[in-house]
């Protein structure tokens, strides 16, 4: 089938700093079909399609429109070109409603004409197999909503070439599914339409090509029919990669954290976990699955001493080595730092990296010092030690920095995640708990993490891992709890379940609820 | 599509910089303070018809022009200096300490009250000791009393603070009631003229070099206690993320009502200075706003407290410079303040091109 070409970019090359982002990528867009752009992070995706959004401006090389040169100079340009991106990060007013958030900024003549918007939005809807309602506000819509008012957004505005970044980072599979189901009717339409995401499988069902690029060069593009997810990693690396995750046997797993009917309700009163019980054994993985939302935060803030619990709590620790009838330790009603005091080696990874886990304006360094900087008796801190960790962890995990002592929020999404896993990891922790310890990974990063879970797991540590990629959860844990409205939906033999079974466990309660 | 436009590179775009050379940033901010002197002579020749290097010569006549002018900028810089490092750590850690004009008459009202009631029972020595550490615990208490309200019911600091400031002045002014003298003159006087009790004895034979010590040994401390400190690094992290604080076990209501303490005392103790080592009365207006200005000290500075020496020196040579420029050549205030203001202006635009480089059309990046 031929196709003509969308966009054209010629030896496009852009820096930042010392930093080549882009060099020399010629790259083909084409009608009718969907383009999977795939690289590691910090292959310079994201920056090459940024210039085409009007967000950066290439150095050096040429942007071609319908064969014809263009100047992207800022994203008024972008779109009058027909080129729409959908950011990682939605860029909507929580407080508008949907139609409101779609009209916004547009300069058409005369009055405001929500009505006819909201008309237009329908059509839009209907033709492509989405919903929304118009007159609903955002803060009142799920991830999965917000995704579509920003898709319809840019058709509004009639774009016809598509750029979505990591649309299913925050997606349920039946969501990604929907996802897949409308960006197919998109093509049919004969729009052009590029996809940035990690996750091969979804390369492998919706796209028609993909573009490799690795380390901001253009290594090449091959149809997806003639390629596999193997191929495409090696390609993605540069050299032959494993995709398989080693899973040992846990050796005589140990109850190490017994949690009984945990409940917590967040500030506005609205309750978030309901009367979770699990244990947890060290020397095993636990997987907690659910949608984004179902309580997973709320769990390990709960066990790390972040979350008040209503009464009736127990959360029992006990520690390598304990005895079989000993009581344990009750971690409910601790404080963070009484917890660390009464012995229990607690590693964390949050969810929210910067917010939570690490310390923006400071380097590796003074992130390091955030678990250790009360060691000693004096009144200043220690450095050696710390900056001795940095070192170490930048070399393992090859974290790329211009210097330990460089802020960490001005690392990338992954550098950031590894800084934060390394520290965590370097606690030698009794329990570790990570959210989303892969999110916006790289193959070869989330393997190597998912490597170092397991050396922890085969250390006795209680690994308890909140993941969203169902198929790394049943490759990667010994059991899977799954999570649904707060509650436990069900605790299933990773080994012996199916993607489906916990895929239905995680929309379980909705679903009674729907029927009765 | 409407409109494909020419491929044409806009005329000029801005990058943002990965990091400079000290010695580059050092040469961008000269080139700023000289292009600022430049604008004003053109400014002062075009409204004032004055020759543009005689206003800049009375300008440092009135700063450094005599060895009293000269120990006065210093004196008043050092005052500005102290609040700085004071309000530092409380900025540091995004508690918005805009109140340090109330704790600063606090701590001037008591060692006022100290040196009138003991002037005769005490000897200076043991007064100076007496009236510091009380004005570093009045200070202390005002500053707490906001960090309090924040900590245990997260009231806003901001209103909080200037709202004590209010409370503070209106103190003084009973104060300045009580004390009045002589009768009738709504002033206090200077306090213990004729013993001088209670007043800063002359350190190296200059009137104003405790002051000097005090501030600078204040200066090293902050500096110090900030970058080192397990306690400077629990302020860091607390105003970087009150979250991640939580996570790493920090008690976030204790280190903020200690660093308030801290704060607080910091600009008692300046207006402990600003009493005993300087005007030896106190007034409404003992603080002088300059409460407010240490806020810029402290943020131009990013809480490095010996950046902070040079920019209390250049805000206090600016105040003088056009004091003497106002009264030299009958200029009103107002062509003083726009040439404080111009100069203010491009020191503070120098670090735009700090940060961002600027890239032309042609691809030659300027450095400026």
């Amino acid at each position: 089938m031929e196709h003509t070409s969308a966009i054209q970019l010629k030896n496009i090359t852009k820096r930042f700093g010392k930093v080549v982002a882009n060099d020399s990528v010629s790259l083909d867009i084409r009608r009718g079909e969907i383009l999977s752009l795939l690289g590691e992070n910090g292959s310079g995706k994201t920056t090459l399609m940024n210039m085409l959004a009007g967000i950066y401006f290439p150095d050096e090389g040429e942007i071609l429109v319908n064969g014809q040169s263009v100047t992207i100079a800022s994203p008024k340009d972008a779109f009058l070109c027909g080129i729409g991106m959908i950011h990682q990060h939605f860029k909507l007013v929580d407080v508008f409603t949907a139609a409101e958030n779609i009209v916004l900024g547009l300069e058409d003549e005369g009055k405001l004409d929500l009505k006819a918007a909201a008309g237009k939005i329908t059509d839009i809807c209907q033709k492509y197999g989405f919903s929304i309602d118009p007159a609903k506000k955002v803060y009142d819509m799920s991830v999965s909503e917000k995704q579509t008012v920003e898709i319809v957004k840019v058709l509004y505005r009639g774009a016809d070439i598509l750029i979505l970044d990591e649309p299913t980072a925050v997606l349920t599979p039946q969501e990604t599914n929907q996802l897949f189901t409308v960006m197919r009717n998109m093509k049919a339409d004969g729009k052009a339409m590029v996809i940035i995401t990690h996750k091969l499988h979804e390369v492998m069902d919706v796209s028609d090509r993909v573009a490799v690029l690795r380390k901001g060069r253009y290594i090449g593009d091959v149809a997806t029919a003639e390629t596999s997810p193997q191929k495409l990693t090696d390609m993605m690396v540069g050299h032959a990669v494993s995709l398989n995750i080693e899973r040992p046997a846990p050796e005589n797993p140990t109850p190490r954290l017994d949690a009984k009917g945990l409940t917590v309700y967040d500030a506005m009163g609205v309750k978030r976990l309901d009367n979770v019980s699990f244990t947890a054994m060290g020397g095993e993985i636990l997987g907690i699955a659910g949608i984004a939302g179902s309580g997973q935060k709320e769990l390990l803030e709960a066990i790390a001493g972040l979350q008040g619990l209503s009464a009736g709590a127990s959360i029992l620790y006990r520690p390598i080595g304990t005895a079989e009838g000993d009581q344990g330790v009750e971690l409910v009603g601790k404080t963070p730092l009484q917890i660390k005091k009464s012995g229990v080696s607690l590693a964390f990874v949050p969810e929210d990296r910067l917010g939570m886990g690490l310390v923006g304006s400071l380097g590796m360094t003074g992130n390091m010092l955030l678990r250790s900087y009360r060691k000693g008796v004096g009144f200043f801190t220690d450095r050696k030690a710390p900056r001795k960790l940095a070192e170490d962890v930048m070399e393992q995990l090859e974290v790329v920095t211009p210097g330990v002592n460089f802020p960490v929020r001005r690392l990338s999404g992954g550098n950031v995640q590894k800084v934060l896993v390394g520290r965590e990891i370097a606690q030698e922790p009794s329990v570790l708990m990570t959210a989303y310890a892969v999110r916006g990974l790289d193959i070869n990063t989330s393997y190597t993490i998912y490597n170092l879970l397991t050396e922890q797991k085969m250390k006795g540590v209680a690994v308890i891992y909140v993941g969203e990629d169902l198929d790394v959860l049943l490759e990667l844990c010994d059991r899977i709890m799954v999570l649904c409205g707060g509650q436990v939906s069900g605790i299933v033999d990773a080994r012996s379940t199916t993607k489906e079974e916990v895929g239905l466990l995680m929309t379980r309660f909705e679903k009674e609820a729907a029927q009765s | 599509m409407s409109a494909v436009k020419q491929h044409k590179e806009p005329l000029l775009r801005i990058a943002k910089r990965d990091g400079i050379a000290r010695s580059k940033a050092y040469a961008i901010r000269i080139v700023a303070v000289l292009l600022s002197l430049v604008v004003s002579g053109i400014f002062i020749f075009t409204v004032t018809k004055l020759n543009p290097l005689q206003v800049y010569e009375a300008m440092f006549d009135g700063a450094f022009g005599s060895n009293r002018r000269s120990w006065v900028t210093i004196r008043d810089a050092m005052m500005l200096l102290c609040i700085g490092v004071g309000l530092a750590p409380a900025f540091k850690m995004r508690f918005w300490n805009v109140g340090a004009e109330g704790q600063v008459l606090l701590g001037g009202i008591v060692t006022a009250g100290i040196m009138l009631t003991f002037g005769s029972a005490l000897p200076t020595p043991a007064l100076l000791v007496v009236m510091a550490a009380a004005s570093l615990l009045a200070g202390c208490v005002w500053g707490v009393i906001p960090a309090i309200f924040k900590a245990v019911w997260n009231t806003n600091e901001t209103l909080f603070t200037l709202m004590m400031n209010y409370v503070a002045i209106q103190l003084t002014s009973y104060c300045v009631a009580l004390w009045e003298n002589p009768f009738g003159s709504n002033t206090v006087g200077v306090i213990n003229q004729q013993t001088k009790a209670g007043w800063f004895p002359a350190v190296f034979a200059q009137a104003y070099g405790l002051n000097v010590i005090l501030v600078l040994a204040l200066t090293v401390g902050m500096f110090l206690y900030l970058k080192y400190s397990k306690q400077g690094y629990e302020i860091t992290v607390v105003g970087d993320s009150v979250n991640t604080a939580r996570y790493a076990g920090i008690n976030v209501k204790k280190v903020t009502i200690r660093t308030m303490a801290i704060s607080g005392a910091i600009c008692g103790l300046a207006g402990f200075i600003a009493v005993a080592g300087a005007s030896r009365t106190i007034s409404t207006s003992t603080a002088g706003g300059r409460g407010f200005t240490a806020i810029i000290v402290a943020w131009l500075a990013q809480f490095n407290t010996f950046v902070m020496i040079l920019i209390s020196l250049l805000l206090v040579f600016l105040q003088k410079g056009s004091i003497q420029i106002a009264s030299q050549f009958n200029l009103n205030d107002y062509a003083s303040s726009v040439i404080t203001g111009i100069i203010l202006f491009f020191i503070l635009g120098s670090e735009f091109f700090i940060n961002y480089r600027v890239i032309m059309r042609s691809g030659k990046e300027a450095s400026k």
